[in-house]
């Protein structure tokens, strides 16, 4: 009898322990970036950390500003490229897509979600960023190029299709599956007699799509939509390889600049103790950045 | 009120349209998988898993790189998949109404998001820099923690579809309730389980971030586990980045091999959750 309690508490025990290993690892997650960019933080203060533009190696400034601003447009120009594709996907699948392709076509689009990121970069690379170069690129110079002000920002300026442009149309490929199953779920989460009241009333069904199910599943799929610029902030891989890694002003939309994460990717094995702790201090506002893009998210998400 | 005819077309040009980013989306996305297996079969062949690398002038393979990559995932399965179920057992069965453990399942959904190359950074600070260089554990470290919360997730919302009649009716008979979960609920959920954990590996079998700043990368055959192991994907990073033509076909054969894995686990994972337990 006394043996089986034991075992009882024991095993609680374990599973408490398991649980507060979740709450150690986040905890040490913040601590340590807060403790390790300390010296950064010292150095360099905050708000002027955030505003400075520097990344000088040999004098030992650097600024958070244009990495800051690279992560943000990115993922911004990335969220606004697969949006109205990704919904479209969504719209297709739940009203419009005969019941046997359905579940493989939300399969395929599953699987296209779980390649990994170094995948997408390494056909960004060697595959879009070609084809952005030769095609695109001057076409939208052509364009716009002849714009009085902003014309100047579709030019080319440095070649190898290597630039901001290339880094959002990559995360936007990455993340088109991630809001298109959020927003099919969303959507087939509206109940079909508010659907077919509708029809009833004789409405056609784009107008039941605008009317009734989109009012509906909006919050759940705007808060997919923040999910997704959330995974787009914090994308490694497939960036790194196709920003460009140019700390310079960002004078094109078609200019090689910097993220964060690419940064953290390209220097973080070689940087001195300036630098290093520069680059914690970075990560650090990548960690803070997520979690406010995530409470974001939840807070729609939830009813 | 418009005419019917007018809000017909409209509707026609929606759906149409909608129809039309439908195809791009799936088109686009199978001419990535198309072009990862049209550059990947070209210079895939045996001796990529069964031989050492060579220079840039071509031959040689990246055995290392695949056995450590094995390694790593291996190791970090062994320790993220138990904890994993284990936190996810404390959610689902004692935690049910305790304050602690709604903060402990926010603190999952916050880990589940975090970016994995925040991942590698906190392990490099806390498994590299006071061991003093770069190790295979501290590879293994960081994908255990992008597993765990993953591992988590899916074993509490599988416990939880378990009926409470059920875990009654053994605890009437007079069985303790460690018993009940391990033999009852573990049971009636093993299929589920077995999905996130395949998931999850799934997951951590294609990362790159966080093994670049802790296990690295290693030329060499190496699987002690104390010294920089190498992994597929951090080589298909650093091939694909160098100037050579041969690294870069090998770049492109091992993602195929990264993807073919990871997309057979996706597949194996999700039918395991229709096998009956």
């Amino acid at each position: 009898m006394t043996l089986r309690k034991l075992f009882n508490r024991l095993f609680y025990l374990l599973t408490l322990l398991a649980a507060a290993s979740l709450v150690f690892l986040t905890a040490g997650v913040l601590v340590t970036l807060v403790v390790e960019s300390k010296p950064g933080f010292e150095r360099f203060g905050f708000i002027k950390f955030l505003l400075s533009s520097d990344w000088n190696y040999s004098k030992e400034m650097f600024g958070a500003f244009r990495p800051l601003t690279g992560t943000v447009l990115a993922a911004l120009g990335a969220v606004v490229l697969a949006t109205p594709v990704a919904l479209g996907v969504a719209v297709f699948l739940t009203e419009l897509c005969p019941s046997k392709l359905k579940s493989p076509i939300s399969l395929a689009i599953e699987l296209l979600a779980a390649i990994p990121s170094i995948i997408y970069g390494l056909w960004g690379l060697f595959v879009l960023a070609p084809f952005l170069e030769n095609y695109f690129q001057p076409l939208m110079g052509k364009v716009f190029g002849g714009l009085p002000v902003i014309g100047g920002y579709f030019a080319t300026k440095v070649a190898g299709g290597l630039n901001l442009v290339t880094a959002s149309m990559v995360l936007a490929v990455m993340i088109l599956p991630f809001i298109a199953s959020l927003a099919r779920e969303g959507f087939a989460q509206v109940p079909d007699v508010l659907k077919e009241s509708a029809y009833g009333l004789g409405a056609t069904t784009w107008e039941t799509i605008a009317a009734v199910v989109w009012p509906s599943s909006q919050r759940a799929v705007v808060g997919g939509i923040i999910m997704a610029a959330g995974r787009a902030l914090g994308e490694t891989m497939a960036v790194a390889y196709v920003i460009g890694n140019r700390h310079g002003a960002l004078d094109s939309i078609f200019s090689p600049y910097v993220t964060i994460t690419s940064v953290i990717a390209n220097e973080f094995n070689e940087a001195g103790p300036t630098q290093m702790s520069a680059l914690f201090y970075l990560t650090l506002a990548l960690f803070l950045a997520n979690l406010v893009v995530l409470s974001l998210a939840r807070r729609l998400m939830r009813k | 009120m418009r005419s019917h005819r007018g809000r017909v077309w409209t509707s026609r040009v929606a759906l149409t349209l909608a129809t039309l980013c439908a195809l791009f989306g799936l088109g686009l996305l199978f001419l990535i998988l198309y072009d990862i297996a049209s550059h990947g079969f070209k210079s895939l062949s045996l001796s990529l898993l069964t031989e050492d690398p060579a220079g840039p002038m071509g031959g040689g393979g990246l055995k290392g790189a695949f056995l450590g990559q094995g390694l790593l995932t291996l190791v970090a399965t062994l320790v993220g998949a138990p904890l994993g179920i284990l936190a996810g057992t404390y959610l689902a069965e004692y935690g049910r109404d305790k304050r602690f453990a709604k903060m402990v399942l926010n603190l999952c959904d916050l880990a589940m998001s975090l970016p994995s190359i925040v991942v590698g950074i906190f392990v490099y600070s806390i498994l590299v820099k006071p061991m003093g260089g770069f190790n295979g554990w501290a590879g293994a470290a960081a994908l255990a923690i992008i597993m765990i919360p993953l591992v988590t997730r899916t074993t509490e919302s599988m416990l939880a579809m378990v009926p409470w009649t059920l875990r009654e009716a053994a605890l009437a008979l007079g069985s303790p309730y460690y018993k009940v979960i391990i033999q009852i609920v573990y049971r009636k959920a093993a299929s589920g389980i077995l999905t996130g954990v395949l998931l999850a590996i799934a997951r951590i079998a294609g990362e790159t971030a966080p093994l670049m700043f802790t296990s690295f990368n290693n030329n060499y055959f190496e699987l002690n586990m104390n010294r920089p192991v190498p992994s597929i994907t951090v080589s298909v990073y650093q091939y694909a980045g160098s100037p050579y033509e041969a690294w870069i076909s090998q770049a492109w054969a091992a993602a195929l091999v990264v993807t073919g894995v990871v997309l057979f686990l996706s597949v194996l994972g999700r039918l395991a959750v229709k096998w009956r337990s």
